[in-house]
């Protein structure tokens, strides 16, 4: 019966070291550990240097994101056991720059989120009187499953495009933008597409497919850009094909 | 302990990986992705030989009959099978991916991916005997 496995992390020291290298770990397997309470136990009983960010525990704040064995997962949602006999690689989110061991730099995440406007654009307010926009079930339904992201940014790692236009705006922000495009209160799709249109936005991506699969909140941000790939196709059709009308 | 002469305490260096050009021979979910890319290469081909032959249909019987000829040769065979099995791979997975890019509804349901994936399938086998019949006709 096997009672520990290995862990080897990725360390990276910026004071210490200029490249990153690796550092084994024995830790207790048990069957009802995850990568992150492995983590957890290195740095209470191991080396309380190792640095890595996480909060919930339970697969909703989406800062536990590492690679394991070259795939991106939340690791508090990812059991040892499935990594038997091992070891597990576990590695800080690829296509991001290091600050730390396990701990990428998001701010360019944040900013491409940003540029989406992700709240709900209103050519005009209606007045307080008039009381909510008011939605009905099925209208929800509409954007639901685009509104499950959790920002965890797995889908960033797992897509290649990424890596090799680190401008991409990326999965999880175009996924977000057609949350709002979806949402029936919501009139700032024009805006939208106008950055998504250009250089860094939908035509970027081949559909390679694989944000969609590593999803652990199955959003399909894949699906939400061929989406509107094919709506901005439809557009310029109707604008070529029925020039005098409402543009 | 060993010390980062490049360190500085309050701009502290991110560690930047490259993307390897070969980054896609290690994981065959990419490997496919890569194949289904170049499928498209064989599709392109093939849209050439067809607009020479009408090229050549055009510039008349002699030149056709020529067309014909080569047609019949080994490397053109040759060249057919290998786009014939570039074009299938390509067709199969654009239509298994059809519905991430295709959303329908009718009425509140959501129209279920196998249906529209069956629904492709289908259109192409139709569409393969239309046009197998007018050639055998002919
Ligand atoms: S710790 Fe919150 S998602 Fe894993």
């Amino acid at each position: 019966m096997q009672t520990t496995i290995s862990l080897e992390i990725q360390r990276y020291r910026p004071e210490q070291e200029s490249e990153p290298v690796y550092q084994s770990y024995e830790v207790p397997l048990r069957k009802d550990w995850v990568i992150l309470d492995a983590l957890n136990y290195i740095k209470d009983n191991l080396d309380g240097s190792l640095s890595y960010r996480w909060s919930c525990r339970m697969g909703v704040c989406g800062s536990c994101g590492m690679m394991a064995n070259g795939t991106p997962v939340l690791t508090c949602a990812t059991f040892l056991e499935t990594y038997a006999p091992g070891p597990i690689r576990v590695e800080p989110l690829i296509n991001f720059p290091v600050i730390r061991d396990l701990i990428i730099d998001m701010s360019e995440f944040i900013t491409k989120l940003k540029q989406m406007k992700p709240w709900i654009v209103r050519e005009e307010e209606q007045p307080l009187s008039d009381g909510e926009y008011l939605q009905t079930p099925d209208q929800l339904t509409e954007y639901k499953q685009y509104s499950m992201c959790i920002n965890c940014m797995l889908c960033y790692a797992a897509c290649p495009i990424v890596g090799l236009e680190p401008g991409f705006l990326g999965p999880a922000a175009i996924a977000l933008a057609q949350r709002y495009n979806f949402d029936n209160r919501d009139q700032g799709k024009k805006q939208r597409t106008e950055i998504l249109k250009e250089d860094n936005g939908i035509y970027e991506c081949t559909f390679v497919g694989e944000c969609s699969i590593v999803c652990p909140k199955s959003v399909d941000p894949a699906g939400a850009i061929q989406r509107y790939k094919v709506a901005a196709a439809a557009e310029w059709w109707k604008s070529l094909l029925l020039p005098w009308g409402n543009r | 302990m060993t010390i980062n002469t490049q360190y500085t305490k309050f701009r502290p260096q991110r560690y930047q990986t490259r993307v390897p050009i070969f980054w896609w021979v290690h994981k065959w979910a990419h490997l496919r992705f890569i194949t289904r890319e170049l499928t498209s290469v064989f599709v392109a081909i093939y849209a050439f030989v067809l607009l020479f032959q009408l090229w050549a249909l055009n510039q008349g019987a002699e030149t056709y009959a020529l067309f014909l000829a080569w047609l019949r040769t080994p490397i053109s065979i040759g060249l057919h099978m290998v786009a014939l099995l570039f074009v299938i791979f390509h067709s199969i997975t654009w239509f298994n991916l059809a519905p991430k890019a295709l959303v329908l509804r009718l009425g509140t349901k959501r129209v279920p991916d196998a249906v529209l994936i069956v629904l492709n399938y289908l259109a192409w086998g139709v569409l393969s005997v239309v046009i197998a019949w007018i050639m055998l006709k002919a």
